[in-house]
């Protein structure tokens, strides 16, 4: 088997530009946010990057195709630049070309950029634009919050939870991120709301309303990875490397295959066992300091938490009330805000959750800084619909943990 | 052999708009409506058309019969989808009918539906097999005008040939006399109608008459003898004038179903008939006739295998299946007879590659998807590789139907953010008997249908996807409530 990546890789900068309706920037303008915090943080120029990856996901919405756009954007000199799409988890593929990149030998320091602008559309929500010449005759008339709202019915049924205790469940899940997103100076939405206001909220795909969506935002996010050794020749300390970087995508079995039952996500499991594997890490729930998870909604939250093998099967609305993912809890979940409320700008939401990591195990997090001292970190991207998907996971830690 | 009726099947759509709401919103203007402000018209869902509501006519005609010997497809309506691409065609698909049939279009009159019939009855016994029979009609009217009020939509099938025929054809005339009573004109949306009693006086009491008895005639039958007279005109008294003009008992007037559907234009005359045969006995003659541009005339005799013909929803079903609507507003909506704000997600260009339409024709119009030679799975689409990830066989997946399969909700949602003509948005993971999956529309969900996981449901033809700026539209399958159907 193949070794992995455990301590190959080191962040060596990062930067992220206030996520939001940035009525007055164009994607050039996000990306150049990010890029400056980023190269000013990582101390190096721009000339000593060997090769950058670029994620972007309704490219026609913005920069259109390929990655010129990036070179162009920061004046790159002409080193490869790939430009790289996966539904929602487009920048945690970004992060991944990079980070292969350099644990492969290929690169000494290479760059992955993630952006978004899709506040250009006139209306609330994700663009909407044919699916594919063929899909479009078949498939449902479907949404992103109406795909991800079916977990909760399917949940309910499986589980015997009832769709009040549910909702409620999920209603923390909103509250607990309004909570942390509204100490976080580049949040999208930093309003504090409590469970009545998310369950009485209006309904946006049942049982999904307004509070158990995240924000549709513009962003951009950058990290800058370098192999250990070089980043320590650049004086960098305390080094934040990568232990394991998994992607799994769905092959049909949700969409077409009668074993799936709609509860869960097929390829979170699929790509955690391999991530904790690849990781060395035996007792998740244990080992695993913090998590930003991809909360698209509420419920993906809510089963994502059972999919990554810390809440026990059934047992994740027990989890949420005991405020086990509390910024103050056991293992906190969306400490930035999450998409709920950080904001969800698709190209940059996989660097921006680990943008969240690299500032709290800097102890850079501000207000929002947890008190003891994460040792691992865990993202999770996710692309796509619970019927066919993609899942990208992270798990980075300290040097040698 | 004998030639005639082999099975029927009746289709009304499931909204039922109540007459007085109609009147309601036009009273300040037309307080003469008041007159027809009662019962409920039939109104079909804004992804229903003509071809739609013939397929599940034909569907409940057809039951789980061997379909493979149909040899021809007849489609009768005014209101055709399509003026240039052959609408029965459409309907011979959506049943994945063999290609090798007759397919034929009969139009622009409101006695296309008896005509089509007719000449099927005629037509059967030279033919390789049965001849599918399709009436259906969707309205379209002007608002505030009684034909708003009078009519309604819906559909009727019969399967004509020879065997074991549940009626006989005793004998049938036609008149052809080019009284226009109303028309509509190649660029006109709506009918243009003269005056009621000089239709009834000149039109429906001097043309009818000379067709019935003609029929009568051919068949060798008394006027008294006619146990259901079948005659589909909205205004009352029009049919038991007739019968009582040409002697036909005031008990055989047949129900023009005005209280409760509403007259559906040519496929009017076929629904009566379709109803009558529910209800008909052994012996029972039924006559059928239909006015416009003159008159046809039928003579049917229900003989004894009529008692044995499986249940099937027919037109009674269907009434009875239906949900009464008080939202005169949303069937305006329906009929483009209002300009809503559909908002700018509305605007994504629903343009069809026919090449990809024709390439998927199999999978988008007859919902026919794979099963694997190998491993024995099923699955929707079709694909060139086995989905059952043990198997993954590539090449071995044979063609496995599954619009006539009732399949179980797994998982569901309503939709307020995506667009539909009709929101909220119903759709939902459902599992097919026997295998396979799809992530589907739901149509004609109504609040009592109560949707939970593990529920039934069956397809429906309907429209996917309508292309304004093109004047085309997309077909594919919906996932409806089984017992909301009449089927069950």
């Amino acid at each position: 088997m193949a070794s992995g990546i455990k301590d190959k890789v080191a962040i060596l900068g990062m930067g992220c530009s206030k996520f939001g309706e940035r009525w007055n920037d164009d994607a050039e303008d996000l990306i150049i946010e990010a890029f400056v915090e980023a190269i000013e943080d990582a101390g190096i120029d721009k000339s000593q990057i060997d090769a950058a990856w670029f994620g972007t996901a309704i490219e026609e919405q913005h920069v259109g195709k390929s990655a010129v756009p990036l070179s162009m954007a920061l004046r790159l000199p002409n080193i490869p630049v790939t430009r790289v799409e996966n539904y929602c988890a487009s920048g945690s593929e970004a992060l991944r070309g990079a980070v292969y990149a350099v644990a492969s030998g290929a690169a000494d320091i290479a760059m992955a950029v993630g952006v978004e602008k899709l506040k250009d559309t006139g209306y609330g929500g994700l663009p909407q634009r044919s699916r594919g010449s063929v899909n479009d005759l078949f498939w449902a008339n479907a949404s992103a919050p109406g795909s991800f709202a079916q977990l909760a019915s399917a949940y309910a049924a499986k589980h015997k939870v009832s769709d009040k205790d549910l909702k409620r469940a999920m209603a923390h899940v909103s509250v607990k991120s309004h909570d942390n997103g509204s100490k976080n100076p580049k949040a999208h939405l930093r309003n504090k709301i409590d469970e009545d206001k998310v369950m009485n909220a209006p309904m946006i795909a049942e049982p999904l309303g307004l509070f158990d969506c995240c924000g549709v935002s513009d962003g951009a996010a950058v990290a800058i990875v370098a192999s250990p050794e070089i980043a320590k020749s650049l004086g960098k300390k305390d080094l934040v490397t990568f232990k394991a970087m998994q992607l799994a995508a769905s092959n049909g079995r949700e969409a077409q295959h009668n074993s799936w039952d709609g509860s869960h996500f097929v390829t979170t499991r699929a790509a955690a066992k391999r991530a904790y594997q690849e990781a060395g890490i035996t007792s998740p729930r244990d080992q695993i300091s913090m998590f930003e998870v991809h909360d698209c909604f509420s419920i993906t939250e809510l089963v994502t938490m059972e999919d990554l093998f810390i809440s026990e099967e059934g047992r994740a609305v027990n989890d949420i009330m005991d405020g086990f993912y509390d910024a103050d809890g056991k293992i906190p979940c969306q400490i930035d805000g999450g998409l709920k409320c950080f904001g969800h700008p698709i190209g940059a939401s996989g660097i921006r959750m680990l943008y969240e990591m690299y500032l709290q195990m800097y102890g850079r997090a501000g207000e929002r800084q947890r008190k003891e001292d994460p040792v691992f970190g865990m993202t999770h991207n996710l692309g796509g619909f619970p019927h066919q998907n993609i899942c990208s996971l992270t798990i980075v830690g300290k040097e040698g943990a | 052999m004998e030639v005639g009726i082999l099975a029927y099947g009746g289709y009304i759509p499931k909204s039922r708009l109540q007459r007085e709401d109609i009147f309601k919103a036009h009273a300040w203007f037309n307080p003469g409506l008041k007159g027809l402000a009662r019962g409920e018209r039939s109104m079909a869902n804004w992804d229903e058309d003509s071809v739609t509501m013939a397929v599940e006519a034909a569907r409940d005609c057809l039951g789980e019969d061997d379909r493979t010997n149909i040899s021809a497809v007849y489609m009768a309506s005014t209101t055709f989808p399509f003026m240039d691409r052959q609408n029965a065609g459409i309907v011979a698909d959506a049943l994945n009918l063999p290609s090798s049939l007759q397919t034929l279009d009969f139009a622009s009159s409101m006695r296309a539906g008896t005509a089509a019939l007719n000449l099927a009855l005629q037509a059967a016994g030279a033919a390789s097999g049965p001849i599918l029979v399709t009436g259906a009609e969707r309205r379209n009217t002007k608002a505030g005008s009684a034909l708003e009020l009078t009519t309604g939509d819906g559909a009727a099938s019969f399967l004509v040939g020879s065997g074991n025929v549940i009626a006989k054809l005793l004998g049938s005339h036609t008149e052809s006399v080019d009284f226009v009573d109303h028309f509509r004109g190649e660029e006109a949306q709506y009918d243009y109608t003269w005056e009621e009693r000089w239709i009834r006086d000149e039109g429906y009491m001097k043309i009818v008459p000379k067709a019935i008895e003609g029929a009568l005639e051919k068949a060798g039958v008394k006027a008294e003898d006619i146990s259901a007279f079948c005659f589909p005109v909205a205004a009352r008294n029009v049919a038991a004038g007739l019968a009582k003009k040409v002697g036909i008992s005031e008990g055989a007037v047949a129900d023009n179903l005005q209280a409760n559907c509403g007259e559906a234009g040519t496929a009017h005359a076929l629904i009566m008939l379709a109803h009558a045969l529910e209800t008909a006995a052994p012996g029972d003659k039924i006559l059928v006739a239909s006015f416009g541009q003159g008159c046809d005339a039928l003579i049917l005799e229900a003989t004894d295998a009529i008692t044995s013909l499986p249940k099937r929803a027919g037109v009674g079903g269907s009434l009875a299946a239906g949900r009464k609507t008080c939202n005169y507003h949303r069937f305006l909506a329906f009929h483009q007879g209002l300009d809503m704000d559909l908002g700018i997600r509305a605007e994504v260009d629903k343009n069809t590659g026919l090449t990809t339409h024709y390439r998927n024709r199999y999978m988008a119009q007859r919902m026919v998807g794979g099963e694997c030679s190998k491993c024995g799975t099923v699955q929707f689409p079709k694909s060139n590789m086995c989905v059952n990830e043990n198997c993954g066989a590539i090449g071995t997946q044979e063609d496995h139907p599954f619009a006539e399969k009732t399949a179980t909700l797994n998982s569901y949602t309503a939709d307020r953010l995506t667009f539909s003509p009709d929101p909220p948005a119903y759709y939902g993971m459902i599992q097919f008997e026997g295998g396979g999956r799809l992530m589907s529309d739901f149509t004609d969900i109504f609040p009592d249908d109560d949707l939970h996981v593990g529920m039934e449901l069956k397809m429906v033809f309907r429209v996917k996807d309508f292309d304004h700026k093109r004047g085309f539209r997309r077909y594919f399958w919906k996932a409806v409530p089984v017992d909301a159907t009449g089927g069950e």
